[in-house]
């Protein structure tokens, strides 16, 4: 820290921060892609479809 | 493939599933170019010392909070004028990552004002402005969120989203417009940048950098949203089929 000068512990945090919130909504992101995806193949795998999928995927 | 394939949402699908990866990697490689250029090259300024590295967070930070919701404007005029199937998934997609970049540009400016202010806040306007926008982004999520109705809060939520668009000129001109202790624009002026371009490359790659991680992070929500709707369909007709 000391080679970012006396403010270094602001610097630091900053950066922190962006990696934290950055980090925490790729993961977000990702786990609600993961949560839907499963949804549907259990929606599909049940027999239910969409019009689209049942005459032709457009 | 033409831009009005697009509006097809499976269509849409495979084409962000061909592009992430792409945006993904130059994504990274642009932040990990950025952030040697922000720490190990760009010099310490001349009169705030180190502490001006939190610049080249700050600034893309805040310029991704407004370029988000210009997008979002765009998105809803694709609503409300051309009903654009796709314009409210964007808008929707839009809103948290843009409100995530406004929360990390309030927090990061409070980080850099309190060494070079003494205050982490002050209630001058372009840091009220920019809050206002944080709000508004929050109340647009908040609004997506409590209705089911997606058609109908498609046009509520575009109308609020061009009423509020308003705030974005106002943050831009807030520092020439009134007194205030946050500086003011030191890089799109009409007079050209007043960086040393030993400053103003690092913090132009970490923001080409920084606006290719907030376009893949819109692709994958709208990836999600596109398939929350089609879930909610495939409910309704399953509730449909079994009442």
């Amino acid at each position: 820290m000391a080679i970012l000068g006396d403010h270094g512990g602001f610097i630091l945090a900053a950066y922190l921060a962006a990696v934290v919130v950055l980090a925490g909504l790729v993961v977000w992101i990702v786990l609600d892609g993961r949560m839907l995806r499963r949804r549907l193949a259990d929606l599909e795998s049940r027999g239910v479809r969409r019009r689209s999928a049942r005459g032709g995927e457009t | 493939m033409a831009i009005s394939d697009l509006a097809n949402p499976t269509r849409f699908l495979a084409f962000a599933d061909r592009i992430l990866r792409f945006v993904w990697a130059t994504a990274l490689l642009g932040l990990g170019i950025g952030l040697y250029l922000a720490f190990f090259v760009a010099p310490p300024d001349y009169q705030q010392g180190e502490t001006v590295r939190i610049m080249f967070v700050h600034v893309p930070s805040a310029w991704l909070a407004m370029f988000g919701y210009a997008l979002m404007a765009v998105a809803a005029l694709g609503t409300l004028v051309w009903r654009h199937p796709l314009a409210d998934v964007a808008a929707k997609s839009i809103a948290p990552v843009g409100a995530a970049f406004t929360f990390l540009a309030l927090v990061t400016g409070s980080l850099w004002g309190k060494p070079m202010w003494g205050t982490y806040w002050v209630w001058d306007a372009r840091l009220t402005s920019m809050l206002v926008l944080f709000l508004m982004y929050l109340g647009l999520i908040a609004l997506w969120r409590a209705v089911d109705d997606s058609g109908r809060t498609a046009r509520v939520a575009a109308v609020l989203i061009l009423v509020g668009a308003i705030n974005l000129p106002i943050i831009k001109f807030s520092v020439d417009w009134w007194n205030t202790l946050h500086q003011p624009a030191s890089v799109f002026r009409m007079d050209g940048p007043t960086i040393d371009a030993s400053m103003l490359w690092p913090l132009f790659v970490m923001a080409i950098a920084t606006t290719l991680l907030f376009l893949a992070l819109v692709l994958m929500m709208m990836k999600n949203e596109i398939l929350r709707r089609r879930m909610r369909t495939l409910q309704l007709t399953a509730a449909g089929a079994t009442g």
